[in-house]
């Protein structure tokens, strides 16, 4: 049995980590100093949910990718710029702030309806991914709250496998603890997904992809609704970036003889 | 004033397992430092009995619980089921719970459907004038912030490792069952059992001592100008196999594998510490062969001692991140450090 699936996949963008990151107070509460001038990334645990939509969708003919991002929408184009060559999806925009200190709840309840206003949303079909966690936020906590909000039942996180049976049902790996994998069997959607590393590497950009995309990105950008995010209730005390710096001792012309010793050494100390 | 829920779930053999115990040492700190704070227990699993008995003299005003094979598995509908009635029942303002996978992924949920919140990867946790402050990273362990908030139900979900466990002895525990009644659609997904590698194979070990770093640079070209992968998977096999090391790897390393390049076999994305990998705990980190960029030194964020062997005396760790490096062949260096293991081991 071949479903097409309507596969929705939340994803958000995050600065590039090779950037030196600074904690700023602003008049809403924290944020990144700079966070505009930030180069971007599509959060990656977002685009490994990204990429194995687009994997699923392709083996399941009908089925359709539509990526739903909730971020200032300036930033998010300049990401499209790239994120677009990749797989062919839909872009759903809400333009708001995305920094790791706004609430992921207030977060998921803009991502829900949108999802919810999704044409043609038919939850027989829907699967909603995501990243298990931000590379922002960190949290691993939006998903859930989009599932709850759509009143969907089966919830997975860290998910590094989907694969279809022949009845329809879905098998899913899981991480867990101790570097194992839980198996799961749900009859199959509507479900909600949080992506791990998955299995499939980056794909490679493709200009025609990006052409075809970029139709539909920059209507989508150019209608992305606002959207108020905030962090309400929340009052931060601090926000510090760890400042103390080791002091590395740097052994330069030992032998290996030497230096095997003292790492003995210090292990069975 | 609150109303503080520890909640758990029993591991497979009936017991509570130690992030769980690390829960209940914080809820109980809470409850002491909050005047007129009741401290309830909620217990979910297959059987409770034991898991009651053995946190029966901490304190609680009451032992709640949810049980029954329906409870064994992790399952999000059923594990939300049990904690949303365990937390109404018990009346909590405050629950808190240690991030095990299985609350992970359930508690935000169940927050969301009590019109409350969660707060997640919570490393610290205190009281101060009635108020609740946690402690978290953001931007993968890049930046800590401390903050209050207001909305309750407050699911204050903590790493493991990150507090003392409680202890204490066990006792008779008075249990009061709440019943859960699951709807049809609480048993779409079915548990199959749990996929890993071979014991031996097995390289992810959390609990233990050392954690060694692998790095690209294994797989790279050496003096010699060639390869020398097999090599390298013998020397850090059998450095694991001597020491029960937890292995570590960057993100270039386990990437290789997608890429087709000869890799080292029982490495998977699994054993990736940093940014999109792991930050696990472990009280020592020894790293062979990593750059040690900004992004894969934050998976040694929570590692408290730190040296690092790499050919490169500018590497990342060079600049203050740990203890002690060595600049040298790490070939050579393992080679070494598994001989003299092996002659401790055989004295
Ligand atoms: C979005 C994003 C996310 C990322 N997430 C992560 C992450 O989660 N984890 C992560 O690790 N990285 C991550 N990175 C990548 C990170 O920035 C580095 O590129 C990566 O960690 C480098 O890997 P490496 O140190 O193993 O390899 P390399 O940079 O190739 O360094 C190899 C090192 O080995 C040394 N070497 C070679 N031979 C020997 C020898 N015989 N003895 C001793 N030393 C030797 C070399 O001198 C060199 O220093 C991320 C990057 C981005 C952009």
């Amino acid at each position: 049995m071949s479903l097409a699936y309507q596969i929705v996949v939340c994803g958000s963008i995050v600065p590039d980590p090779l950037q030196t990151l600074e904690p700023v107070t602003g008049p809403a509460g924290p944020a990144l100093k700079n966070e505009m001038m930030l180069p971007a990334w599509l959060d990656p645990w977002a685009a490994h949910a990204l990429f194995e939509g687009a994997h699923l969708a392709k083996a399941h003919p009908g089925s359709k990718l539509t990526l739903v991002s909730l971020s200032p929408k300036a930033k998010l184009q300049q990401v499209m710029m790239t994120v677009a060559q990749k797989v062919p999806f839909e872009l759903v925009a809400l333009d708001g702030p995305a920094n790791g200190f706004t609430d992921s709840a207030e977060t998921a309840a803009a991502l829900a309806d949108a999802i919810q206003s999704l044409a043609g949303r038919d939850p027989a079909r829907l699967l909603v991914f995501g990243g298990w966690e931000s590379a922002s936020r960190g949290a691993g906590t939006t998903l859930q709250v989009i599932a709850e909000r759509l009143g969907i039942a089966d919830v997975f996180l860290g998910v590094d496998s989907l694969k279809v049976a022949g009845d329809g049902s879905l098998e899913i790996l899981e991480r867990v603890e101790g570097g194992k994998h839980q198996v799961s069997r749900c009859a199959g959607p509507p479900a909600v997904l949080g992506w791990a590393t998955g299995s499939l590497p980056e794909p490679k950009n493709n200009p025609q992809v990006g052409m075809l995309n970029m139709r539909g990105v920059m209507p989508a950008l150019q209608k992305a609704k606002p959207v108020k995010i905030a962090a309400e209730g929340m009052a931060f005390a601090s926000v510090n970036v760890p400042k103390q710096l080791r002091e590395t001792r740097i052994v330069k012309d030992a032998s290996p003889e030497q230096i095997a010793a003292e790492i003995v050494q210090w292990i069975k100390s | 004033m609150e109303t503080i829920l520890f909640l758990a779930h029993t591991e497979t053999d009936g017991s509570l397992g130690k992030p769980a115990l690390e829960a209940l040492g914080a809820a109980k700190a809470l409850s002491d430092a909050l005047a007129g704070s009741p401290l309830v227990v909620g217990l979910f699993g297959a059987d409770v009995q034991s898991a009651a008995a053995a946190v029966a003299t901490c304190g609680a005003t009451k032992i709640l619980a949810v049980a029954g094979a329906d409870f064994a598995a992790s399952r999000y509908a059923t594990d939300a089921a049990a904690a949303e009635a365990l937390a109404k029942t018990a009346g909590a303002t405050l629950v808190i719970a240690a991030g095990t996978s299985r609350l992970l992924r359930c508690l935000p949920g169940v927050a969301a459907r009590l019109g409350g919140r969660a707060n997640t990867h919570v490393t610290g946790l205190a009281a101060g004038e009635g108020k609740v402050t946690v402690n978290r990273w953001y931007y993968r362990q890049r930046m800590e912030g401390a903050f209050t908030r207001v909305q309750r139900p407050w699911f204050i979900v903590l790493d493991p490792g990150s507090q003392p466990a409680w202890q204490g002895a066990p006792g008779h525990a008075t249990v009061e069952t709440v019943a859960v009644t699951l709807p049809d659609s609480a048993k779409r997904t079915t548990v199959a059992g749990f996929r890993e590698p071979a014991a031996d194979a097995q390289t992810i070990r959390p609990d233990a001592a050392l954690l060694f770093v692998a790095g690209a640079g294994w797989t790279k070209k050496q003096a010699d100008g060639q390869t020398h992968v097999p090599d390298a998977e013998k020397l850090i096999r059998e450095f694991l196999q001597l020491t029960r090391a937890s292995l570590g790897s960057s993100k270039s390393l386990v990437d290789l594998g997608g890429e087709g390049q000869a890799v080292l076999s029982f490495l998977s994305h699994l054993n990736q510490i940093g940014q999109t990998g792991a930050t696990p705990r472990h009280p020592r980190g020894l790293s062979a062969c990593c750059h040690g960029e900004e992004p894969h030194t934050v998976g040694w964020r929570f590692v408290n001692e730190r040296r690092a062997i790499s050919l490169d005396p500018n590497c990342g760790w060079a600049r203050g991140k740990a203890d002690v490096l060595y600049v040298a062949d790490a070939f050579a260096v393992m080679a070494k450090v598994n001989e003299l293991l092996k002659s401790a081991a055989g004295a």
